[in-house]
């Protein structure tokens, strides 16, 4: 959306934008809402990345990330807040730096992939937040608890085919059994992704 | 030149020497036992807590390097033969340094490990990582000589103790009893002084 707005040098400019912007008056109030604009069924496809950061005392902290995972998203059109998101995600595919930190989060020390092998989210409620973002609330269930859970949607790039979304959050991790580590590691996982969606 | 007069290590030596003695042969016995535990989870938390105490036991046998450096220790007692004194001279300084030594070693093992983990002792104060550069080389040489010193200098303490607990139920001097708080703790007229050649 920000893209259409051209910085005016001058007033001869700002009049002529404002002359070119009412004449394209059909679509301008649409792509000021890049959300209802991009309604449909979409599927979140695996070039999505799904990063998570925990920090830890004294600076720095475990960067990772999942490989697997898929979902889906509905955009109501309509009324934005009716809009949908579920995604599982596969820890066993989980990154780390360090193939024996990789192989820790795996145990049932942090995820136990043998006993549960998906962490999910379902969105429960979209509220939006601006013309582009929304917060999404949820459920994300892990090692077989469940918890509500929040996050922050910006859309990113679009087309008729295909939208982005970077989305972030924070979740304390102790309710879900995997405290492990605290206080040297953060009790935060700080989610960072960037979900691509194509039409279905 | 000898500040000791009297035929007791004093106070100050004998607190510091026999709360390392319980530190360290404890901590041998929870570094073995914490490499046992099967759960991931515990066994971190089990080195954290490793590590905390190693710290500890760092700083007590600094101390006592110290106090050894600055106020001396009594003259060997005169029935020991000159093989006794030197041998008994040099496993205490052998123990002395491997109560340096072995949490050097372990430090040097946490700082050039590649998982990166702080070291937070006792969940109240970030240790820095010794400035080592962390590889999977350096983690393996630093755990195998951690280990290696520790147990070799557990192996020299019980030597230690067996000659000292030797020296009290078998051969019946004093050398055990100069180790021990009760003469230290009595007021200095009336101190037994064994020794003959005070001033040497
Ligand atoms: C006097 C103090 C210490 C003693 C007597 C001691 C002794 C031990 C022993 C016996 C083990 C088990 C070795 C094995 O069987 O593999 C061990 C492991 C270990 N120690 Fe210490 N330690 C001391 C201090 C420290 C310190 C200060 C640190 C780090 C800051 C440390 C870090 C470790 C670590 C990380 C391991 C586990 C290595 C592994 O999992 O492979 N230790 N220690
Ligand atoms: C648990 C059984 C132990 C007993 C019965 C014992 C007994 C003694 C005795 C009687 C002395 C005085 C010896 C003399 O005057 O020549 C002594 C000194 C000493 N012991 Fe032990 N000890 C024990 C454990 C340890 C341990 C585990 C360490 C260290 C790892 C240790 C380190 C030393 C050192 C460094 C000295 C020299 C005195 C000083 O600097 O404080 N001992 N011990």
């Amino acid at each position: 959306m920000s893209d259409h707005v051209p910085t005016p040098a001058s007033a001869g400019k700002l009049a002529g934008w404002v002359l070119a912007a009412s004449l394209l008056l059909p679509s301008a109030p649409a792509s000021a809402d890049a959300l209802s604009e991009a309604a449909g069924n979409y599927r979140i496809d695996s070039s999505s990345k799904i990063n998570f950061k925990v920090d830890q005392v004294g600076g720095g902290g475990i960067k990772g990330s999942f490989g697997s995972y898929s979902g889906s998203f509905r955009i109501d059109g309509s009324n934005v807040s009716k809009s949908k998101v579920t995604i599982t995600l596969f820890p066993k595919s989980v990154k780390a730096n360090q193939a024996r930190m990789e192989d820790f989060l795996r145990s049932d020390a942090v995820f136990d992939v043998a006993n549960h092998p998906e962490i999910t989210f379902r969105s429960t409620s979209v509220t939006r937040t601006g013309d582009d973002g929304a917060r999404i609330d949820g459920v994300l269930t892990a090692r077989g608890k469940s918890r509500k859970a929040q996050f922050e949607a910006t859309v990113g790039k679009r087309n008729g085919k295909a939208i982005s979304f970077r989305v972030t959050g924070s979740i304390y991790r102790s309710p879900y059994g995997m405290d492990v580590g605290t206080p040297i590691y953060s009790n935060v996982v700080q989610f960072d992704m960037t979900l691509n969606g194509t039409r279905k | 030149m000898p500040r000791y007069h009297e035929n007791t290590y004093g106070i100050v030596a004998i607190a510091l020497h026999w709360t390392i003695a319980l530190l360290f042969l404890g901590q041998i016995v929870f570094g073995f036992s914490m490499e046992q535990v099967k759960s991931l989870a515990l066994q971190f938390e089990l080195i954290q807590w490793h590590k905390s105490f190693g710290f500890l036991i760092l700083i007590l046998a600094f101390l006592r390097l110290l106090w050894r450096l600055a106020a001396g220790r009594p003259q060997p007692p005169a029935t020991l033969s000159r093989v006794e004194r030197v041998a008994a001279e040099t496993v205490q300084w052998t123990l002395l340094i491997a109560t340096l030594a072995v949490p050097l070693a372990g430090w040097a093992l946490a700082s050039t490990s590649t998982l990166g983990i702080p070291s937070f002792a006792f969940n109240l104060v970030v240790v820095p990582h010794l400035p080592l550069t962390p590889s999977d080389e350096a983690e393996a040489f630093w755990r195998e000589t951690h280990k290696l010193l520790a147990y070799g200098a557990g192996m020299l303490a019980i030597g230690h103790a067996a000659a000292a607990l030797a020296h009290h139920f078998v051969l019946r001097d004093d050398v055990l009893v100069r180790m021990l708080p009760g003469r230290a703790a009595r007021p200095a007229t009336h101190r037994v002084t064994l020794e003959t050649n005070d001033d040497v």
